[in-house]
Order: structure tokens, then C-alpha cells, then sequence
């Protein structure tokens, strides 16, 4: 878990960061995951050519970029969540806690207890509320009644829907509303507790109060977690991230600040996509 | 050609010209389809009445016939020689018997061979292979199944027995189970699986734990559709369990069974037995008819 051991483990692609040194990356924290000239197939087909990129620890880095970018591509990396599909495999380095990502050698659910991902659509499963959360955290822990109350009940809370629903954990979690239920699927990541968590355009099928919420909770989230966030809404990643990334047919054409995506791109085509002209 | 034509014209009214007869053709075009519609409709409601006046006659008479022998007797005395009061005991409790061991047999296999299809061989030549002969099994002829289980369970070892009857079932269970549960598990969404296996859980788990229960409504419906299957099941029964007039739950001997003794009773010469068959045939038919509502009622209430 120490930093300095990833540090140390990261030294070797180092090199290839060389080309996006010059971002003011002052605010930006220690790397969780750094990226190392990651490719990826989709059967023949190269979808991601290259990447390279800094997770900052406790803070949420946006991916931003046209359809078929690649950039829920990259996510799905990070979790290995490409292995349930035969035909789909990635090259490269994606270091965590001195390990690589994507060396086939790793336990996948243990990686799946440390990067939690959530989902576009909200993905209930058929079953209470409660047994929701409970059943992630059987998959790792063993918890004491007690125990598991207290952990549904501190996952809840911190996705802000303990208050909507501590009176009714035994009712299905079908019958939530869409952000309800997108809420209770940030609740059942957080209470694996993991140290990473992925969005996957987790706002695009909800209204925008729900919206709303979801993005205060990732922002309280993130002292917590380190989070990666891919998104359609510009204004979602300006709102939301730390960092940015833009992606381009399967390239990472550019990484910085925030502010500095938004206000100063150096790329032609990052500053073309978020304003807006194609994508 | 011409008249899809028209039909665009009919849909933005102002595209028309003045001083064209197109308000014309527009009414007699509608006349057209108005009647076309008619006679769809009516050969719709006409064919469904067939079905049910069919359905309606099969109940009734089943009703009518068989209501007529009920009687407490039927439940309390086994099959006797025609004129002495026999009943249907020995016959109800070996249809249970056979029915209830050969679903407890099948179901497990067939759930698994369609969890194998829907979870584990998408797409693969093996699975396909498999796809294509349980197909082939669920429309086989019962009878063939009854006579490979006279040619591996009976012949070999000298004798019918609740056993192969209970095998015999057991086989027409299994590709009904397996076609509803392989159909369940592929409309589970994706993402649900996805979502499963992103907390860290394997795929077993994630089959078990997730798919099975949202699954569950399915996989049930085939169970049922199997139980009424074989519940009515002669033909794999007559060269199997072959039937019994007397009281027998001994597995290794022949067992009687409600579709073997009405086979044996309807086409009888006497008033008595054939009566007994139409008592059977009701029994059975609400026996299906019962078990049913009850799983309707308690799936209703889990979900």
C-alpha cells in the first residue's frame, strides 16, 4: 500500500512520461495507478494505442472524448472487467501497490475488491436493498451481523441515500428510482471499500437533480477514494475533476489540470472538442 | 409500389395539389383498409374461438365424465377387478411418486446444461452441439424414450420398475428445463453480470447468486411446464414402470401410474373402469392445474 513501493515500481515507464511533463500538475497528487503504454484489442481491432496516464490518489480524474474513443475502454482495463469477454485483451502496464494491473497472474475479485466500478445504467440487483450492499461485502469479508449493519448503514450514508431509505432496507431495490438506485450502486462499491473507484458515465440515464447529487457525492467521495470518471457532459468533468483527460481515436491526445483543459488546451484537437466543434 | 406511394401523400395533407381527386383516392384508400382490417380481425376472433370452443369442449366433457365417478372411494381403495369398487389409490401415489423423483432428477441436470449453454458456451461449437440435441430430445417422441430406457434400465436387469419410469421422465424433464433456463439466463442483461463480477465476485457466484435469482420466475415456469409434462406421460411409462393393479411402492417393481391405468381402464369393456378413466384424467388434469396457481401465487409473492 505505501506509496514509495509504487513509486519505485512505476520508475521503469517513467521514460515514456517524458511528453506530458510540462502539464502544471502541481495540484495534482501522487499517482494510485499510473498507466504505461497501454494498448488494447478488441479481437484485431486496436482500440486503445499507447496510453499513458497518472491516476492522482484521492482525487477524480475526468475522461472526456467522442464516442468510441476508447475511454470507457480504459476503465474497463483497470478492472480487468475485459476478461469475462474471450477475444479481448490489453498490453501494457497499469501499476497499482507494485503490481500490474494487467498481469494475467492476479487474483481479478481481489483487484475487484480494491477498484470498484459503477455503471451507467443503474444495475440493481434482485434482491432488498440491504442484501444489495451485503452481498459485496460477503464476496470479501466475513461480518457479524452487527457488523454488516453498521457497514450498510456507513456506505449509505456516505452515498447520501441512508437518509431516503433506512426505513425500508427489506423492500426491493427495484422499486427505487433511477437515481435512487444509481446511488445504492455507489453504496454497494463503497462498502467493499475499495481504494479506486470507476464511473463509467454514471449520470447519463438520470435526470438533473439526480445529477446533481451524484456529482456532490463523487466530490465528497474523491477524499476518500481515488476516482476515474468518463463522461459525455463537459461540464460535468469541469464541475467534477481534478484532472482531465481527452481521448481520440483511441489515443490519449491530452492530459492536465482542470482548469488548465478547459481554459488553455495545448492541443488543437482537445480545444475543437471542447468547444464543441465535432464529437 | 403505387399505393405506398399514396399512403405517404395521406400523411402530410398539404404536399396535395389543388384541383386533384386526391381527397378521393384518400377516402377510397381508407375504405379499403378499414375493410381489410375487418376481415383481419375477424379471422383473428374466429380462429381463437375455434381454440377455445376445442378447449372448452375438452374441459367440459372431462368435467361432465369424470365428475360423475368421484367419490371418496377413488382416493381410499387401489385398482380391483371391473364390478368391485376400485378406486385409483395405487395409480395417484405412483404418478406422484414417478412424477415428483423424475423432476427432482431432471431438474438439477437440465439447469445446469442450460446454465452451461447460457453462461459458459455461448457461441462455441460444443454448445451449439449440445443446443441442437437437447432440441432434438424435447421433440423426440416420448415413446423412443421409453424404449431406451426398456433397452438399458428394464431389459438388462429383467423387469419393469418405478425406477425406469422414473428415468424415463427424468429424460423428458431435462431438455424442457434446459430450453427454459438457457432462455431465462440470456435475457439477464449483461450489465447485471458485469455488475456482479465488478464487486469482486466470480462467475459462479455471480450465476448463483445473481442470474438464478433474477432468473427465477423463468427457470420456475419450465419446471412446471416439465412436472405437467410427465404427469401425463404414457408412453415412456408403458415399456418402463409398466403399471401395477396393486398396491406397490417398491421402486424395483412395476408401478402403477393415473396415464397408464387410464390407457388400460378407457379402452375397457367395462362401464366401471372406463369411469375410473375419466376420474383419472380430472385428477390430473387439476392436479397440473393446482400446482399451477400455487407457484403463480408464491413467485407473485417472492418477487
Amino acid at each position: 500500500m505505501s506509496e514509495t513501493n509504487q513509486q519505485s515500481a512505476t520508475t521503469e515507464g517513467v521514460n515514456q512520461m517524458a511528453m506530458m511533463e510540462p502539464t502544471s500538475s502541481a495540484n495534482l497528487n501522487e499517482p494510485r495507478i499510473a498507466i504505461r503504454n497501454i494498448d488494447f484489442y478488441y479481437g484485431t481491432n486496436k482500440a486503445l494505442k499507447g496510453i499513458n496516464l497518472d491516476l492522482p490518489a484521492r482525487q477524480v480524474t475526468g475522461m472526456i472524448g467522442p464516442s468510441g474513443c476508447g475511454k470507457s475502454t480504459l476503465l474497463r482495463v483497470l478492472n480487468r472487467m475485459y476478461d469475462l469477454y474471450p477475444g479481448q485483451r490489453a498490453e501494457g502496464q497499469a501499476m497499482m501497490d507494485g503490481d500490474n494491473i494487467i498481469d494475467p497472474k492476479v487474483d481479478l475479485n481481489r483487484l475487484r475488491s480494491k477498484i470498484g466500478m459503477v455503471f451507467q445504467k443503474p444495475t440493481p440487483f434482485p434482491m432488498s436493498i440491504y442484501n444489495n450492499i451485503a452481498f459485496g461485502v460477503k464476496l470479501h469479508e466475513k461480518l457479524s451481523k452487527a457488523e454488516m449493519d453498521e457497514r450498510v448503514e456507513w456506505s449509505l450514508t456516505r452515498a447520501a441515500l441512508w437518509g431516503e431509505v433506512k426505513d425500508r432496507l427489506n423492500a426491493p431495490a427495484g422499486g427505487m428510482s433511477g437515481g435512487q438506485q444509481q446511488r445504492l450502486c455507489i453504496a454497494r462499491t463503497i462498502a467493499v471499500r475499495p481504494s479506486v473507484i470507476l464511473f463509467d458515465e454514471p449520470t447519463s440515464a438520470l435526470d438533473p437533480i439526480s445529477t446533481l447529487k451524484i456529482e456532490e457525492l463523487i466530490d465528497e467521495l474523491k477524499s476518500e477514494f481515488t476516482i476515474a470518471i468518463v463522461t459525455h457532459n463537459m461540464q460535468q468533468a469541469a464541475r467534477c475533476a481534478d484532472q482531465v483527460a481527452f481521448f481520440y481515436l483511441g489515443e490519449m491526445v491530452e492530459v492536465g489540470t482542470a482548469t488548465q483543459m478547459f481554459t488553455a488546451p495545448r492541443e488543437k484537437r482537445t480545444q475543437e472538442y471542447i468547444t464543441g466543434r465535432f464529437g | 409500389m403505387s399505393a405506398t406511394t399514396h399512403m405517404n401523400d395521406l400523411g402530410s395533407p398539404h404536399s396535395g395539389l389543388p384541383g386533384t381527386n386526391q381527397s378521393k383516392v384518400a377516402a377510397a384508400l381508407g375504405s379499403r383498409r378499414k375493410r381489410s382490417d375487418l376481415i383481419a380481425k375477424a379471422l383473428c376472433y374466429s380462429a381463437t374461438t375455434i381454440a377455445l370452443v376445442v378447449l372448452f369442449a375438452i374441459l367440459a366433457t372431462l368435467i361432465w365424465l369424470g365428475a360423475r365417478g368421484f367419490g371418496l372411494h377413488v382416493f381410499t381403495n387401489v385398482t380391483r377387478p371391473p364390478g368391485s369398487g376400485g378406486g385409483l389409490l395405487n395409480a395417484i401415489v405412483g404418478s406422484l411418486i414417478q412424477t415428483f423423483l423424475g423432476v427432482i432428477i431432471g431438474t438439477p441436470i437440465g439447469l445446469l446444461v442450460g446454465t452451461y449453454l447460457a453462461e459458459y458456451a455461448q457461441g462455441t461449437l460444443l454448445g451449439n452441439a449440445v443446443r441442437f440435441v437437447s432440441d432434438v430430445l424435447l421433440s423426440a417422441p416420448s415413446i423412443l424414450i421409453g424404449l431406451f430406457a426398456y433397452q438399458i434400465l428394464v431389459a438388462p436387469f429383467g423387469g419393469f420398475s418405478g425406477f425406469a419410469g422414473v428415468a424415463a421422465l427424468a429424460v423428458i424433464v431435462i431438455p424442457i428445463v434446459v430450453r427454459t433456463t438457457e432462455d431465462m439466463l440470456t435475457l439477464i442483461p449483461n450489465s447485471l453480470r458485469e455488475a456482479a463480477v465488478a464487486l469482486g465476485a466470480p462467475k459462479w457466484k455471480s450465476i448463483v447468486l445473481i442470474c438464478y435469482r433474477a432468473a427465477m420466475n423463468g427457470i420456475a415456469t419450465g419446471v412446471l411446464l416439465a412436472i405437467a409434462r410427465v404427469a401425463g406421460e404414457t408412453a415412456p411409462l408403458l415399456f418402463t414402470s409398466l403399471g401395477n393393479l396393486n398396491w406397490s411402492v417398491d421402486m424395483t417393481q412395476p408401478m402403477s401410474s393415473l396415464p397408464v391405468t387410464i390407457y388400460q381402464y378407457a379402452g375397457s369393456a367395462f362401464d366401471d373402469w372406463v369411469q375410473l378413466a375419466w376420474v383419472g384424467a380430472l385428477l390430473i388434469t387439476f392436479g397440473v392445474l393446482f400446482i399451477n396457481i400455487i407457484a403463480r401465487v408464491v413467485l407473485r409473492r417472492r418477487s
